[in-house]
Order: C-alpha cells, then sequence, then structure tokens
C-alpha cells in the first residue's frame, strides 16, 4: 500500500492521519477537506468560542508535530465521488486523486429547515457558522432557539450568558428524551428555567414569520415568539450524498464493522459519518461523539494496515458531554427504552448527581452525572469492566 | 512549600487537590508521588477528579491524558502541558514545591490499560 487518502479534515481525518504515521504508514497521505480552514475542534462552538472566551487559535486541532506528518492538504474542496472498483477520489473541482485505500471521515452535517429561510436564521455546526452567530448574538437580543438537544441547550445557555432573552422551543414533551429518557431529560430541561431562558415544550414550529429578515417564530400552539435571531437545532445528518454510487452500504451512515471496515476492501469509514457495529450495544450505531471520532481511527487504521490494536476498555463504551450554565453534564454507555433509572448519588432536585440506567435484568448499561466527573469516570469504567 | 498530609492518607491509585498559588493535583502512582496543576490546560476541569492509567491521568471532562512526570500532554483536546511540582516526604507527611515556570519535559505521555 503507497496511499491512503483520508476525506474529511476534522477531529477524525486529523485522528486517522496521525494514527498511520503512528502506527509506521511510510507512504503518501493525502487529507481532503471541504472546509477551508484547517482543522479545528468542534464543541468549543457552541460554548466558550461563541461566548468569546477563546479564539480561533485557541480551539486549532493541529500543533506543531504536525508538520512531521508529511501529508498533502486539500483544504477547501470537497470530495465529489468515490471510485471503489478503480480506487480514486475526484474532488468537486474535477481534479481525480488515485489511492490505495480510502478513509472516509466526512462527518455530518447540521439538519436544516426546508425551504428558503430569512435572514437571522443560523445553524451551527462549523466554524464559519459559529463567526456569523456570534456577530448576532448580542446584550438584549431575542434568540429563538428551535430543538432543545444538546447543540441547542448549549447555544442558550451561552446566549443567555451573553445577555440575549432566549426561548427554546421543543417538539417533544420533554427535551433528550432519546438520548436520556424522560426523567432525566426533564431534569436537563429545568436548566433553562433556572437560569432565565424560557423552554416551551410540546410544541412546535409552525412557521417563520419575516419576509427579509426574522421577527418571528410561531408555534404550533399558535403562539408567536419575538425573535431577533433563530437557532434551528434539529439534529444533523451523515455527509454521504458524495458516496453515492460508490458501492457502499449507506443506510444511516457509512455502515462498517467494529474496525472500521467497509464491505470494500481498503475502504474505511470513521467518526460522526461511520454506521458502525459496536461490541457495547452488539449492535449498529451511528455516533455524533467528539471521543469516538478521536478514538475511533486508531483502530481502523490497524486494521487497514493489518496491524495490532488495543484500545483501553472505557473507550468501547459511547461518552459525551455537555455544559450548559455552569453545569458539566456527562452520560456514557447506552440507553433502551426499557431503562429504568436509579439515582446512585445526590439530588436530581436539587443539583448536582449521579444516575445509573439499569436494562430489564437491572443491569447498569449506562451513567448519567451533573456535576460528579469522579464517580462518572469510575462508572464508566465499571460499565466496561461489566460487559 | 505545600502541606499535603500524611502519607497514610494518600494510598495507591489516589489523588488530592491541594490549594498552591493556583491548585496542585498530588497523585500516588504505586507509591511514587507525583503533583501537577489540577486544572486541565484544555478546559476548566480538575484533574484530581481525573482516572489514573499508569503514570498518566485521563482528565475526567475531556479524555487529555497527561503525563504525571512531565506534565506533557499525549493528544487532542489539550495541547498545552500543565506544570509539574516537585513532592517531598518528611516524617511521613507529604509536601509539594510549587514550580514557578512551565517544565517542558521530554517524554510524552501514552494512554494505556
Amino acid at each position: 500500500m503507497e496511499r491512503v487518502t483520508v476525506v474529511g479534515a476534522s477531529l477524525a481525518g486529523l485522528a486517522t492521519v496521525r494514527a498511520l504515521r503512528a502506527q509506521e504508514f511510510e507512504g503518501r497521505i493525502t487529507l481532503i477537506g471541504d472546509e477551508r480552514h484547517e482543522p479545528y475542534d468542534r464543541p468549543p462552538l457552541s460554548k466558550e468560542y461563541l461566548a468569546g472566551t477563546v479564539s480561533e487559535d485557541d480551539i486549532g486541532l493541529t500543533h506543531s508535530d504536525d508538520a512531521e506528518l508529511d501529508v498533502e492538504w486539500v483544504i477547501g474542496q470537497p470530495a465529489s465521488s468515490l471510485d471503489t472498483a478503480g480506487k480514486s477520489v475526484e474532488l468537486a473541482g474535477g481534479f481525480r486523486i488515485e489511492t490505495d485505500a480510502v478513509v472516509v471521515a466526512t462527518g455530518a452535517r447540521a439538519r436544516e429547515l426546508p425551504g428558503d429561510c430569512p435572514e437571522g436564521v443560523h445553524t451551527l455546526r462549523t466554524l464559519d457558522d459559529a463567526r456569523a452567530l456570534r456577530t448576532e448574538l448580542v446584550p438584549g437580543a431575542r434568540l429563538v432557539v428551535i430543538g432543545a438537544g444538546f447543540i441547542g441547550a448549549e447555544i442558550a445557555s451561552t446566549a443567555a450568558g451573553l445577555g440575549c432573552e432566549v426561548d427554546i422551543v421543543e417538539a417533544a414533551d420533554v427535551p433528550l428524551q432519546r438520548p436520556l429518557g424522560a426523567e432525566m431529560g426533564a431534569v436537563c430541561g429545568r436548566l433553562h428555567a433556572r437560569n432565565g431562558a424560557r423552554l416551551h415544550a410540546g410544541t412546535g414550529l409552525a412557521e417563520l414569520v419575516g419576509e427579509t429578515r426574522v421577527k418571528a417564530v410561531r408555534l404550533t400552539d399558535g403562539r408567536e415568539l419575538p425573535a431577533d435571531v433563530v437557532v434551528v437545532g434539529i439534529g444533523a445528518q451523515p455527509n454521504t450524498e458524495w458516496l453515492a454510487g460508490s458501492g457502499l452500504d449507506l443506510d444511516g451512515g457509512v455502515r462498517t464493522d467494529e474496525q472500521g471496515r467497509t464491505a470494500v476492501p481498503e475502504v474505511l469509514a470513521v467518526g460522526d459519518c461511520a454506521h458502525s457495529y459496536r461490541d457495547y450495544t452488539a449492535g449498529w450505531l451511528r455516533l455524533e461523539h467528539w471521543t469516538n471520532a478521536l478514538q475511533q481511527p486508531a483502530a481502523a487504521v490497524a486494521a487497514l494496515l493489518g496491524r495490532e490494536h488495543s484500545a483501553p476498555a472505557h473507550h468501547s463504551v459511547p461518552y459525551f458531554w455537555s455544559d450548559q450554565y455552569g453545569h458539566k453534564i456527562q452520560f456514557a454507555g447506552h440507553r433502551t427504552a426499557d431503562c429504568t433509572v436509579q439515582i446512585e448519588e445526590g439530588d436530581p432536585d436539587s443539583g448536582d448527581f449521579l444516575a445509573l440506567y439499569l436494562d430489564s435484568e437491572e443491569r447498569p448499561v449506562g451513567v448519567l452525572a451533573i456535576d460528579r466527573a469522579r464517580p462518572f469516570g469510575q462508572w464508566r469504567r465499571k460499565l466496561a469492566r461489566s460487559r | 512549600m505545600i502541606l499535603v498530609g500524611e502519607l497514610a492518607g494518600l494510598p495507591p491509585g489516589e489523588s488530592v487537590r491541594v490549594q498552591g498559588e493556583v491548585a496542585i493535583a498530588v497523585f500516588n502512582v504505586d507509591g511514587e508521588l507525583y503533583a501537577i496543576d489540577d486544572t486541565c490546560s484544555h478546559q476548566d476541569a480538575s484533574l484530581s477528579d481525573g482516572w489514573l492509567e499508569g503514570c498518566a491521568v485521563e482528565c475526567p471532562l475531556h479524555a487529555a491524558c497527561f503525563d504525571l512526570r512531565t506534565g506533557q500532554p499525549s493528544g487532542p483536546p489539550a495541547k498545552k502541558p500543565v506544570r509539574t511540582h516537585a513532592v517531598s516526604i518528611e516524617d511521613g507527611v507529604i509536601y509539594v514545591h510549587e514550580s514557578t515556570r512551565v517544565t517542558v519535559g521530554g517524554a510524552v505521555a501514552e494512554e494505556v490499560g
């Protein structure tokens, strides 16, 4: 194998390149990214970067040692197709890169509302998105966030801290129901009211009001919320359209085995776009978790190069965090619909706590903590060992 | 010099946070004591709440790993090292000698286990 092409230049793509060199691949590496920026860290975009407390330099993912990676960078150019038979990647500009292996790390993008939106309506996924939103979140601005998921909740939290008037609209009766369940979703949802943001649950977006610039958000229950700025936080979808016709299984993301291998030899997928088999859940999951994008590439590269790879056991336990209103929310494991919640420490009504999710046989399969980082770390490892 | 406490109160695998000019985390790794700045160089997390993996500590929030001997991070999200501090034991009592500047070590932490 002489040339590996990594498509996607965010955390998973960069981690793939680093893993290739760490695992002694000496051939050519080409890294393709559709954004014109060098790799940067996305979690701060809804938090510290949006708040203006960290700079673009601070969130850069590359550092001086990366010069030794000897990578051909192709940034600002999306890939447009993958020829798995002829082993080449075509760029939107028409340029074709011949390669022996491809690692797909094209991530996900923010889901958008259908049709044209008036000005002042944002999504948040990229640095350019964050730059645009940041200029609008001035003190006193009336922000309406559509969707009380983690991104929406973090933006609401940051905006409230910046002195904006914040309303959050959530179509479900309780926010975060899918990842956390109704009981704990309600606990997290209460953080908004406690910190001066208004959560409107159980009502959806009917219409954005405003000709050129948004003026209000009309809800399905008939109410109208005045708005200077609207953020749409209704999830993300994998960037896999460019792979149409490649022969890869694209149902729910690029389907891979546990190591990130697709059904096509020498074509792998990692990070947010990968719909990978997970030992932890004994099934396929597409994870949009930061730690997955960081850690999955080392295993995929080992599989590609035929190397041994062993990761710490707790890396197999899906993990994410969210920072809202000064609180650290952490979740590890996987909640299923039949889980029950058991408060292990603290009190959800008064503040910090740790809760376990028990499956139908009362085995712990997930752990949620607010401001209890130390026992959370211990439980995450217990979950890994109990598998 | 900062008094940490009795050695017997910090068994292997445990950590404690003490206050110097800034907060400092002290770790007992199989009988060897190490001290580093407690606040993760990436974000506001307390490394004394982190997980010990050999001679490295994993930040409890975002999984940045730091080598306790050098303060160097092993990879993202942390890019900057944390300071390391000398530790001494006198008559069964642990003391930390706070450094005044960033220690730049050679080795880079590896996450193991």
